[in-house]
Formats: structure tokens, sequence, C-alpha cells
């Protein structure tokens, strides 16, 4: 039996492991699933250290290519693996999916994060903590609706799956599963989750599939 | 002398380091554009034109004709994609996934920790020390991480002797950590060198916030 060369260094609670996942589905392609407790901080393992310097999930390993951060490993898979390619051909419709991954990226996902970040875990209550994510992703999510309203169709940017439907499915999911956000606000987002939830290859990649689920 | 129609349009704030990125790539790639202020101080990024603009109410937005690019990564590989002369981005699959890492690192792990808002929320919740020592940790702990992902390189940037998208990110947000912030960057020795390099650029110096139109000094 061959041995797939393609691991991914992965959490079950990370989103941003997921769009990778989707992506690897998508594309048809086998992985071994490194599974990184981030909770007992496995990232900053020695082992793991020297792999990815910046002790990150999702890394990816791929022969001798090392890459870690999301968006670096989407592009690289898009370059390397172009089956089911996850970019559109035109500028346009590209420059869409760019705006939305980068708006999940760096607008909604970080400031998700924040709260249990030192100085405010401990000193903020979970009530507030929970009013400030939901702010955030909501901000966030009507943002989006704008964005993609003149450009959704079955899926964000038109009928097929790309890049933006990779970065939303895992956020969404973290809003209604996480954090209790009243997602009929985003009637639009809300539709592709329906329709993200009929794909196996995004479901497969959900938290609740993987081999480390609840394990740390 | 001026065709409006095909001319870049920058939505851009002087102090904003992530209009920044885009100023200093639009000169790399030799680009005229025309500045288009929204002082954030007085709050008219959340006029209802520039709102239409971008829903979220940040800068920089571009427009290009007909097409309207928020967010100054999708902006920068609208840019590389659109207007490919002097790419800012390499063709080598390592380097080039450095620089989307590098790019990402600032863009989502740093700055958006870091931006006002966010300042204002920790000094009102917590005090001003507080907020240093915030400052200071997510500044120090982002670019712990871009000096480890780029020390191995002895070249004149970031990636090699070419300015990149790394270079691109790293430099506004290496400038604001020191002016703004008062990050010892003697601790970063690559990435201090990477910033001098881009200092020498005049297209870096054209760049900078005090040499912009609404820059109040």
């Amino acid at each position: 039996m061959e041995e797939s060369k393609l691991k991914l260094y992965s959490s079950w609670r990370s989103s941003s492991s997921c769009r990778v996942r989707i992506a690897l589905n998508l594309k048809g392609l086998k992985y071994e699933y490194k599974a990184v407790n981030l909770l007992k901080g496995e990232q900053f393992s020695p082992k793991f250290s020297k792999l990815s310097p910046l002790n990150y999930v999702p890394t990816l390993v791929d022969g001798d290519m090392v890459v870690a951060e999301s968006f670096a490993i989407l592009m690289y898979l898009e370059d390397k693996y172009p089956q089911h390619p996850l970019l559109p051909p035109d500028l346009k419709k590209r420059v869409i999916n760019y705006q939305a991954a980068s708006s999940v990226s760096s607008s909604i996902q970080p400031l998700q994060n924040l709260v249990e970040q030192k100085y405010i875990a401990e000193k903020v209550g979970s009530d507030e903590k929970l009013s400030w994510v939901k702010h955030h992703m909501e901000k966030g999510f009507a943002a989006l609706e704008k964005l993609l309203k003149d450009h959704a169709a079955r899926y964000a940017t038109g009928d097929e799956v790309f890049l933006a439907d990779l970065f939303l499915a895992p956020q969404i999911h973290d809003a209604l599963t996480r954090f209790n956000v009243d997602m009929t606000q985003f009637p639009l987002l809300l539709r592709l989750n329906d329709a993200y939830n009929e794909l196996p290859a995004f479901q497969d990649a959900m938290p609740e599939k993987q081999p480390d689920y609840l394990q740390s | 002398m001026m065709s409006s129609s095909s001319k870049l349009v920058l939505y851009s704030y002087w102090q904003s380091s992530c209009a920044w990125r885009v100023r200093f790539a639009l000169n790399i790639k030799g680009l005229a554009y025309e500045y288009r202020s929204v002082h954030l101080r007085k709050g008219e990024q959340f006029s209802p034109e520039f709102k239409k603009l971008n829903p979220l109410c940040f800068v920089p937005v571009l427009v290009d004709g007909d097409i309207v690019v928020s967010d100054s990564f999708a902006i920068l590989l609208y840019l590389n994609e659109k207007y490919p002369q002097i790419a800012l981005l390499p063709s080598d699959p390592q380097l080039r996934a450095l620089n989307l890492q590098v790019s990402n690192i600032v863009s989502s792990s740093m700055q958006p920790l870091i931006m006002q808002s966010i300042l204002k929320y920790i000094e009102e919740k917590f005090g001003p020390a507080e907020r240093q020592l915030w400052v200071q940790h997510n500044i120090e702990r982002g670019f712990q991480a871009l000096e480890k992902l780029l020390k191995d390189f002895a070249s004149t940037y970031a990636t090699g002797e070419e300015v990149y998208m790394a270079d691109v990110f790293l430099a506004p947000q290496i400038s604001v950590a020191e002016m703004r912030f008062n990050i010892d960057m003697s601790k970063f020795p690559t990435l201090n060198r990477i910033y001098k390099s881009c200092k020498d650029l005049p297209e870096f110096q054209a760049s900078v916030p005090e040499r912009q139109p609404d820059a109040e000094l």
C-alpha cells in the first residue's frame, strides 16, 4: 500500500486547519493526519518546532516542502495539484474570493481568538468574552453578506466551490456550534452553510469527523 | 493630464499601516494612482459613501475602473495578477509560500490585534499600562516568529535580492512598531536588516506616512 506523502499537522479545533482539510478533500488528495494537541502545547514540542518554526497548525508536509499558514498552504496546493481549482478563471471573481478569504482570516478569526489571550483571558468573564466574539463575528458576517450578495449563486462566488467557501464554512460552523451566533441574521451565509452541509468534502473536514476530536 | 477613467484610486489614511503596504506596492510596480483620504480619526470611514465601498469600514480600498477591492492582502494579490510587471511574488514555490506566510503573519496575527479600535478597548477595560504590555506582547510574538522564518536568508530583502510581498508587509509594520510603540528592533536583527534595506528605496520613502497628502505634521 502506497504511503501518502502528504502529511497535515492539524487540530480538530483549528478552523484554519479545517480550510486545508476541505481543500485536500476537494482535490482528492490523501494525507496522513498528524494530530497536534494545542491545549497540551504540543505545537511547541522540539520535534514539531524543528519541522515548523512557527509552531502553527496547520502545517503541510509534501516531501521536502513544508508549508505553514492556511493561505500559503492553499496557494501551494493550488499550484501543485491543479485538479478541482480553488480559484475561478475570471479576475473579478478571483478578487472577491481573495477578499472574502482575507476578511475571515484577518478581520474575524484573529479577533475570535483574542479573548483567549494573555492579559484578557483571566480578567474578562465568560459572558463578556462571548459577547466580544459574537460582536466581531457578526460585524464580519454582515460585511461578507454585502460583499457576496451580487456574486453568490449556489456557493459564495458562483455555482462552483472556490476559495471563499473554504474560509466561510469553518467560520460559520464555529459561529453556530461554539458561539451560538444567530445566523438567521445572515440569510446568504446560512444558505451557503446548507449547501456546504451537502458536500462530503466539506463534511469530512469538519471538527467532529477528525481523529483527534474531543481528545484535546 | 488626468484620465480619471483609467486611473487607479486608492482610499487611504496617512497613518494606516495597511494602506502603507499598498502605497509601497503601487510605487514598486510603477503604478500611478489618485490618493483619496479617509480621515480615520474623524470617523470618515463610517460615512455612507465609504461604507458602500467597504462595509467593514477599513482602509485601504483600491478602485480600478469598475473593480473595487478592499483589504490590503486581496489588493496586493489583485495588483500582482492585473499588473504583472515587477512581480511581488517569486516563482519558486518555496519562496512564494514564504512570502505568503510572512504577509499573513503580519496581516492576520499582528496588525488586527494592535489596531486602534482594539487598543482603545484594552485601554478602557484594563488601563494604559496593560495597553502597552498588550502591544508589546503581540508585536514581539509576531516578530519572533518572523525572525525565525527569515533568519537563514542572508540577502538584502526578506527572501532575496528583490523586493517581494513579504517586504511590503514587513516594512510598514516594523516602522509602526518602532515609531509608534517603541519596540526595540535590535532584538530582531534579520527584520532590522530588511527594514534598513527598504528604507533606502525611493519607492518606500515616497510611501511613508509623513509624505502623504493628508499627513498632519
